[in-house]
């Protein structure tokens, strides 16, 4: 952690109406990293990945982002200063094309990179290419959630929230999935923060780690250490890996 | 066959009409899965502006009709515009997350508030609007009947065509249009790529009430005459369009408008005139009870 934090979140609560769902969360993502946060179904993952977009909004804690405190901004507002997100379940928008669905992930950006921008999404993902006047709502699951990436890298993020995307995905697609997730980090200089249920290839990729579970992190470490951990074998690991 | 022509062009220009009122409905219903009820008082007051601003142009002196028309649209579009944006503003967000009903209810309210805000200011006698456009020409003569064609029908016709072609390319090819869509989809999603949904959904009324003043503005020329109460009627009649194309859906609101003029017009020249009404409110009995998503509509069913 030589670099300077990018995000760092500290104490964090997050609340469904009277159920908490993040009892004080504290990590820090470190510029440049691939930081992974694995956890069981239910520990409260997506709820940080979402808290982290302002929706829902934390109720104690703060989260900064490059010295920035944007706790209290809306989530458009946070997007806005370089955060993209690869949310849970994918969220393609199903009537749009492939090629739309990538021009909304453009918003933010500045019109002039378009054209060079999509060239590298269609270059990394070519089958966006083949199907890139296809509605959204009628790829595979492993197409969508290359869109999804695409569509979130079309923003040029600083920092790239990624919610579980091997979740669903045929174990060949899951291995094509974490390795342009390498790619997209060492090639392209975006810091990745990554949330998986796939604890081997999470922690493979990963230069450091959090476990999360019940609202809390339990664990930290470089990903080879939580790897080795016999905690973490017994709780994520054991029964083979996808 | 002429009688039959002449009630499909006066069905034609009605349609049109009632197409222009449908699609704020089904834009709203779109982008917040809710009716704004408030719609056809927007139209109503559209209609009124239209009316002060021909009597403005008059006592300016504007003696072309089509200067005026242009004046007096961008006029009625505007004002309008700033009421759909006060509705948004004052039914609708405030109670954003609240109960389904409970932006609906006050929708009402405000259509209420504004019919008789219209009624004490301008009275509630009906207003004559004079005849701004008249004239036409015969299409032809059959059986002893002139098919006629009004330049205000030609107008009309015009107007709506033109509106609507620009509306649906803003939608389908525009980044604005675009991010309409992205919130009518996947409002959190959208909001995650840095959409301002709120500001979104603002547009979309300010969008809507434009259209519904240029509806206003055409039934001033059209029929002459305005009270504080038409909103209510057509907009009824353009909601059962927009439900009869398939609530959601653009173009199912302009082929809802023009199936719903056609409907009114031939019933009543074919069978009962009194009965117009009833006959376009049984269609939307129908759809509701055999094709409740419509013409148009899209289906329920999407792939995760």
């Amino acid at each position: 952690m030589a670099e300077p934090s990018i995000l760092s979140v500290k104490g964090i609560e997050t609340f469904y109406g009277a159920i908490q769902a993040l009892h004080g969360v504290d990590l820090e993502v470190a510029r440049g990293e691939i930081v992974t946060l694995i956890g069981a179904n239910g520990a409260g993952k997506s709820t940080l990945l979402m808290t982290i977009c302002g929706n829902p909004r934390a109720r104690s804690g703060t989260i900064v982002l490059d010295g920035e405190d944007i706790t209290a901004l809306p989530t458009h507002q946070i997007v806005r200063r370089g955060v993209a997100q690869v949310p849970e379940g994918r969220r393609i928008f199903p009537r749009m094309s492939v090629f739309e669905n990538l021009q909304m992930g453009a918003i933010l950006a500045d019109p002039a990179n378009f054209k060079s921008d999509i060239d590298r999404v269609f270059a990394m993902f070519p089958r966006l290419a083949e199907r890139r006047d296809q509605r959204g709502g009628t790829l595979s699951g492993g197409e969508q959630q290359m869109l999804a990436i695409g569509r979130a890298l079309m923003s040029r993020p600083r920092l790239l929230l990624l919610d579980e995307p091997s979740l669903g995905l045929a174990p060949l697609i899951v291995r094509q999935i974490f390795e342009s997730i390498g790619r997209i980090a060492r090639e392209e200089g975006v810091t990745i923060f990554l949330v998986e249920q796939n604890a081997f290839h999470a922690l493979r990729l990963a230069d450091r780690a959090y476990v999360l579970a019940n609202g809390r992190v339990r664990l930290s470490g470089s990903g080879k250490e939580l790897l080795a951990n016999q905690e973490v074998r017994a709780a994520y690991l054991e029964g083979g890996h996808a | 066959m002429a009688y039959f022509t002449q009630q499909l062009i006066n069905a034609i220009t009605l349609g049109a009409i009632y197409g222009l009122i449908a699609i704020g409905y089904t834009m709203v219903y779109g982008i917040i899965g809710m009716i704004n009820f408030a719609h056809g008082e927007v139209f109503m007051i559209g209609a009124f502006i239209s009316l002060i601003g021909f009597i403005i142009c008059g006592s300016l002196g504007i003696s072309s009709a089509p200067i005026a028309i242009v004046l007096v649209l961008l006029l009625a579009m505007s004002f309008s515009a700033v009421y759909g944006w006060a509705i948004e503003r004052t039914a609708y967000r405030p109670l954003r997350g609240s109960f389904r009903l409970a932006p609906l209810i006050s929708a009402i309210g405000v259509s209420i508030a504004l019919q008789n805000y219209v009624q004490l200011a301008q009275g509630a006698r009906p207003k004559p609007g004079g005849q701004i456009v008249s004239g036409g020409f015969n299409l032809f003569t059959a059986d002893g009947f002139d098919v006629r064609v009004t330049w205000l029908q030609i107008i009309i016709v015009l107007v709506t065509i033109v509106l609507m072609a620009g509306f649906t390319w803003v939608i389908a090819r525009t980044s604005l249009g675009r991010q309409q869509r992205a919130c009518e989809q996947d409002m959190k999603m959208a909001a995650l790529l840095g959409v301002n949904v709120d500001r979104t959904i603002s547009l979309t009324f300010v969008l809507g009430a434009a259209l519904a003043a240029v509806a206003g503005m055409l039934f001033l020329m059209y029929y002459g005459v305005i009270d504080f109460f038409i909103g209510f009627l057509a907009g009824i009649k353009a909601f059962t369009a927009a439900v009869l194309g398939g609530i959601g859906s653009l173009p199912g609101a302009m082929l809802g408008g023009l199936l719903i003029g056609l409907i009114e017009v031939f019933w009543a020249g074919y069978f009962s005139s009194e009965y117009k009404d009833v006959a376009a409110f049984a269609i939307l009995v129908l759809v509701l009870i055999f094709r409740p998503s419509g013409l148009l509509g899209k289906p329920e069913i999407e792939k995760v």
